[in-house]
């Protein structure tokens, strides 16, 4: 029998029961759409997790007060803890002590009510250096940054995000005005660039001040650091500047045991990976539940295949008679079987796409859908009815011709 | 599902033979001697000593014992016998539907008894055309297609198909209804398409179980006829029938019963 003809007597079956084969599609096609819907909603949370912590700054390293090692003894909740000093960043930009380490930006930060004129806006004050708009990877829009003169000299000046601009002078160019935060009045020197809202970290909405000025007139309490950035002079500077800063805080700390460190360095690379491993969970969760409902598809198949068998004794038994070697039989059959896959996959394949079209609209997150993974799912889809078929059409091609004859 | 292949009773040897050098014995087979003329004439049938025996549970059911003899070229003969008598069991052997217990067929020269399902449906597709009771159309293909049916499974190209399955059409007089499903053609009309692509293989012999049975007189006496001129343009056929009014048609009676050849009117 030629292939032409097998594919045709298939195909031909299948129209001949169009309702029931249709249902029977529909079971892959949702499985197949909900399989490829959590996989393109777990790529596109990780492409928007990557593209938030890339736009942290390139060849970044952020030293956060507090030990993530519990079993340290004198373990201090992750971030709450109060090690890190201006001292400590100082003495991270000696060249002589940290060679592989190009900047360092240490920042403190509290909230607070901005008010200009007769708008207030509540947003975060962060105490840094004039290093910091080159270790974040950041641009002014209009005006300047700080410089290390104003630093210095406590200046009463600020450099305001993009969001926080906005919603304090409302299109009004900023530069030159004055924002009040109930102690001190701050002179608008700049404006940063829009970095791009993405996900839960606003990184336009912010008043950058001196740190001296943060410390020594705005914040309530203390001298003691939220995060130090530093930046290695390239990637391949990585390891060495995490090895320096790792050594120089230890010393400076007074601390023997590197696992009972008071402060803690993450890379880029780490808290992509953190990430990423987070999400990669979830969605393999979801793949797993979406897998299952492929399963059930599938199972559909085979209820369907059966029945055809069952309802073409008579055929399959005459199509034997003219000379159809059990083989051709089971071909038949799986062709019917894989077709119903094929059809259901490609079908579950144009539901994800529209999905990952129209979501976005109603949730924020985005879906991303690769074309390998398109192709993936239509190959699934054909095999797990090609494998779901094999025993209906091993049944079909065991029918002894004359037992199929005589049944009515 | 039942239709397993069914086990030999006693150890019989299904014996491995040279069809070249398979010459059944002659004096032994009712009914070539007699006709003296015809015994140049090639066997297309030839059958010898042929048991069948089924098990239903713990028995031993003897449908046929030992059955014995031969069917010429261009022949028109008829098997007769009641329900129950094994001519059924008989046509499934001649028709290569099913393996007989013991003894030895030869179909066209060939030794048929042993062979594996897929080499039966082989020769079932190349060297008998089957006509049923029950006409058996596939009811969603065309006229044409169901007599191309066939030749799909031979492997013949789409082209040529046509044009043999409109050949056979013309020759039993449907060229008019090609196209129309089974159900859109009268009894005798779907039974002229089962013949059509019974023929279209160019079988080397049409067998045709109770092929008047679901039919009218007059359609009956029309695919008789039908029958009759097959035979009169040199066809092999068998026909397998309970009706002594149909039988009367062939030119050879044979009667079947207790799974035994009773009677055989060539012998005569």
């Amino acid at each position: 029998m030629r292939l032409r003809d097998t594919l045709r007597s298939g195909l031909e079956a299948l129209l001949g029961h169009g309702l029931r084969s249709l249902l029977t599609i529909l079971g892959i096609l949702i499985g197949i759409a909900a399989v490829i819907l959590t996989v393109g909603l777990g790529e596109g949370a990780q492409t928007s997790v990557n593209s938030e912590i890339s736009a942290l700054g390139s060849n970044l390293l952020v030293i956060t007060p507090g030990s993530t090692e519990s079993s340290s003894g004198v373990f201090a909740g992750f971030g709450t803890s109060t090690t890190l000093t201006l001292a400590d960043a100082d003495a991270l930009e000696s060249k002589r002590v940290a060679p592989n380490v190009l900047a360092v930006a240490p920042t403190a930060q509290q909230p607070a009510t901005l008010t200009a004129g007769s708008s207030n806006w509540t947003t975060t004050v962060v105490g840094t250096t004039a290093s910091w708009l080159s270790v974040r990877d950041r641009q002014v829009e209009e005006g300047g940054f700080f410089t290390s003169a104003q630093v210095k000299d406590a200046a009463d000046v600020t450099v305001l995000g993009a969001t926080t601009a906005q919603e304090l002078f409302a299109g009004e160019s900023p530069l030159g005005q004055t924002v009040n935060d109930g102690n001190v009045a701050l002179t608008v020197i700049g404006v940063l660039t829009s970095a791009g809202t993405s996900g839960s970290t606003n990184e336009d909405d912010m008043a950058l001040v001196p740190i001296s000025t943060a410390q020594q007139q705005i914040f309530t309490e203390g001298s003691s650091l939220s995060d130090v950035y530093a930046t290695a002079i390239n990637s391949a500077a990585l390891s060495g500047a995490y090895q320096e800063i790792d050594d120089e805080l230890l010393a400076l700390h007074h601390i023997d045991e590197p696992s009972a460190a008071d402060f803690t360095i993450t890379t880029q690379n780490q808290l992509q990976a953190t990430a990423n491993s987070v999400n990669r969970t979830l969605t393999d969760l979801l793949a797993g539940v979406a897998t299952i409902s492929l399963l059930v598809g599938g199972i559909g198949v085979m209820n369907i295949m059966l029945v055809s068998v069952t309802e073409r004794v008579r055929e399959i038994g005459l199509r034997k008679a003219l000379g159809a070697a059990p083989g051709e039989i089971r071909r038949q059959f799986l062709v019917e079987a894989a077709s119903l896959g094929l059809i259901g996959g490609i079908g579950g394949v144009g539901m994800g796409v529209v999905g990952a079209i129209v979501i976005p609209h109603f949730e924020s997150s985005p879906i991303t859908i690769s074309a390998l993974a398109a192709v993936g799912a239509v190959v699934v889809a054909m095999a797990i009815g090609l494998v779901f078929g094999v025993y209906p059409a091993a049944r079909a091609a065991r029918l002894s011709p004359i037992v199929a004859l005589r049944t009515e | 599902m039942a239709g397993e292949p069914i086990e030999p009773t006693a150890p019989v040897p299904i014996i491995e033979r040279d069809p070249t050098a398979q010459i059944p014995v002659r004096g032994s087979i009712a009914g070539t001697l007699e006709r003296g003329g015809e015994l140049d004439r090639r066997p297309i049938i030839a059958i010898e000593n042929l048991w069948k025996t089924y098990h239903p549970g713990d028995l031993a059911i003897h449908a046929l014992r030992g059955v014995t003899f031969r069917v010429n070229e261009g022949e028109f003969v008829a098997f007769m016998g009641p329900s129950g008598s094994g001519k059924s069991t008989l046509m499934h052997i001649m028709g290569c539907l099913d393996n007989p217990t013991s003894g030895t067929y030869l179909l066209d020269g060939q030794d048929v008894s042993g062979m594996s399902e897929f080499q039966l449906a082989r020769i079932r597709n190349r060297r008998i055309g089957f006509v049923f009771q029950g006409y058996n159309l596939l009811p969603r293909l065309s006229a044409c297609r169901n007599v191309e049916l066939p030749l799909v499974y031979a492997g013949v190209p789409p082209e040529q198909r046509r044009q043999r399955a409109l050949a056979e059409l013309a020759k039993v007089g449907l060229s008019e209804r090609v196209q129309h499903r089974p159900t859109e053609l009268s009894g005798g009309q779907q039974q002229r398409v089962a013949i059509a692509r019974a023929l279209v293989t160019n079988p080397a012999v049409v067998l045709a179980d109770e092929p008047t049975g679901n039919l009218d007189s007059r359609a009956a006496v029309e695919i008789l006829d039908l029958f009759t001129s097959l035979h009169q343009a040199g066809r092999t056929v068998v026909l397998i029938t309970h009706d002594a009014d149909v039988a009367a048609v062939a030119d050879r009676v044979v009667q079947v019963r207790d799974g035994q050849i009773e009677s055989d009117s060539a012998a005569v």
